[in-house]
């Protein structure tokens, strides 16, 4: 190839592009680090962290496997009522709390992805949103530990006390930083996922399923265990909700919420590592703006959503790498 | 196990597509370290019982043997790792990942299926073979490209490589030089030739010559049915193949 000759203006980025892609969990951390000091206020840094890490784990079955999952709701919203349900009933700390939510949400999604693997296309998209739709009538039903309609109020974790430090979750900025140790846990464990052998399976999995099964790979047992890695991530991730929020609204669990992770993934970048949280940041500050100036806010972001897929199909930061790499 | 026991064997395959039957009633053996074509017009059932061989999927009736067990009806994945492999008709890879990657990912599904930690690019003897393979087929200086940029000729090259990734007993080639310049042919044949020094090779293809000239033993299929099966010059000499296929094929 001929482009080592000339200097092009976009060399330069495209090895910044490099470099971040090398270092690509540090990279994330370090917008992370500043994101509470320049967005507007901090609990949307917090939401956006959150988001970022949920859109993260669902991008593992829809961008790194080839699947379209319609039923990741569940997965957020059993991780938030699982860790919920523990402090608020079971009166459980904090960290065992998150575990909880956390196993719920892997033990949901290997039913889930055990019912519906067999499936594929729009017919797994189809199946999960009706499992997913079962999960929340479940939880709705159980009113008595979940508040049915009115969500579980009171998931309160005041102070942590580290024995050499102490966290106080009521100050916004220490609990995005609070939040932000779990989800840079969370984010290191992922890459390294993608970077291993089993993440070039999956790449393989996606780019061609009769041929990865003529190579000896067991397709279906892969796309499981995919969905059960994303499931707890996402419960990761709604575990952190829970506790940010105090409380677990149960429109968590809505096929909504579903909907609102296709569209983070899809609007940063589907197959990047950096796609789920350039969404989930696109997506938050949009609405997050516009919430304040028109109550129809859900249909400018349908709009710009629309304009993005037409446009921009590869989502922000898939059109950065095209850009910079061209 | 006897010494003559086949390698690959069906007995009695027949596969129907609702009501369309697309084999019916074969029965072949496939000899230790023989190389045999199967041959028959388009649509005589040779990539379907490729399909067979391979388990894609199981015959509607029938048996498969490997070495003298009846598989038929195992999961393709484990036709793979018991050692029986195959390259596509149609051109079938990894198009967006690299060359190497393509053959690297192949001879990892032997031994690290579900590794989730270990950092691709440790797997140093992983990526010594896929090289090799690679340098086996001529495609070693193409390593960094895509698959999907690689030419028609090269990407059937490389599925070769990604059949030959699992060490196979038995290899299955379905038109590994359709669409192939004349010289971009030579050189495949010439790498079938090696590999067959060291495993079971069956193949379908058209072009009669390079048949008649590589293969120990030719079977010959005819709408979904057994035609005919023996050496090369009794094939040839066949009056019923003659007239269904040979004849045919000089139209
Ligand atoms: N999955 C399928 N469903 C329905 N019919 C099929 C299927 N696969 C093959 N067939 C039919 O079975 C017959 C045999 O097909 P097959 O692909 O085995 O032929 P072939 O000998 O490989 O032909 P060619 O030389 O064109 O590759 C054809 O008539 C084909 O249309
Ligand atoms: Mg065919």
């Amino acid at each position: 190839m001929s482009d080592t000759a000339e200097p092009r203006p976009k060399a330069y980025w495209s090895r910044i592009v490099d470099a971040i892609a090398r270092h690509r969990a540090l990279a994330v951390l370090v917008v992370l680090l500043i994101f509470p000091f320049v967005l507007p206020y901090e609990a949307l840094a917090s939401n956006i962290v959150i988001f970022g890490l949920f859109a993260l784990g669902f991008n593992l079955v829809f961008g790194y496997t080839g699947v379209l999952s319609f039923g990741h709701a569940a997965f957020f919203g059993v991780g938030a009522y699982g860790t919920g349900i523990a402090i608020v009933h079971l009166g459980l700390p904090w960290w065992v709390a998150m575990l909880i939510g956390v196993l719920a949400a892997g033990v949901t999604a290997m039913i889930m992805g055990a019912l519906a693997i067999r499936t594929r296309g729009i017919y797994f998209a189809m199946v999960t949103l009706a499992l997913a739709q079962c999960v929340y009538y479940i939880v709705y039903q159980m009113k008595g530990w979940s508040g049915g309609e009115n969500g579980l109020n009171g998931v309160i974790v005041g102070q942590i006390d580290l024995g050499f430090a102490s966290i106080d979750l009521l100050d916004p900025m220490q609990k995005y930083f609070f939040t932000l140790t779990f989800v840079a846990l969370a984010i290191f464990i992922f890459s390294r996922i993608l970077a291993s052998g089993f993440g070039a399976v999956l790449e393989a999995v996606r780019e061609n399923e009769d041929r990865a099964r003529a190579c000896g790979y067991d397709v279906r047992l892969t796309k499981w265990l995919a969905f059960v890695i994303s499931g707890l991530f996402c419960g990761l991730a709604g575990a952190l909700n829970a506790i940010h929020l105090s409380v677990v609204p149960i429109e968590i669990l809505h096929y909504h919420m579903s909907g609102q992770v296709v569209m983070m993934a899809l609007l940063g970048g589907m197959g990047t590592f950096f796609g789920p949280f350039a969404g989930a940041i696109v997506f938050l500050l949009l609405e997050d703006v516009v919430t304040t100036m028109t109550t129809h806010w859900q249909l400018i972001l349908g709009l710009v959503f629309m304009a993005c897929v037409l446009f921009f199909p590869r989502g922000v930061w898939g059109s950065v790498l095209q850009w910079v790499r061209r | 196990m006897s010494h003559d026991t086949p390698i690959l064997a069906v007995r009695g395959a027949t596969m129907r597509f609702g009501g369309f039957t697309a084999l019916s009633n074969v029965t072949a053996d496939f000899p230790v370290g023989e190389l045999t074509a199967i041959i028959g017009p388009n649509g005589a059932g040779k990539s379907t019982l490729f399909n067979i061989l391979s388990g894609a999927f199981p015959p509607t009736e029938g048996e498969v043997l490997f070495n003298g067990t009846n598989v038929a009806g195992k999961r393709q994945h484990h036709f793979a790792r018991m050692g029986i492999s195959k390259s596509f008709q149609i051109t079938n890879v990894f198009p967006e990942l690299s060359v190497q990657e393509n053959v690297r990912v192949a001879v990892q599904a032997m031994t690290r299926r579900f590794d989730l930690w270990t950092p691709r690019s440790r797997y140093r003897e992983m990526i010594d073979r896929a090289v090799e393979l690679l340098r086996v087929v001529g495609l070693e200086n193409h390593r960094g490209r895509l698959a999907s940029e690689l030419a028609h000729g090269e990407q059937r090259s490389l599925e070769i490589a990604m059949a030959m990734a699992c060490e196979p007993k038995v290899l299955l080639l379905d038109e590994p030089t359709a669409g192939m310049s004349p010289e971009e042919t030579v050189g495949v044949i010439d790498v079938i030739l090696t590999l067959a020094k060291s495993c079971t090779i069956i193949l379908v293809e058209h072009k009669m010559k390079l048949v008649m000239d590589i293969s120990d033993q030719i079977l010959v299929l005819h709408h979904g049915e057994f035609l005919a099966k023996g050496a090369p010059h009794e094939i040839r000499a066949n009056d019923e193949v003659k007239r269904v296929y040979l004849g045919e094929g000089r139209k």
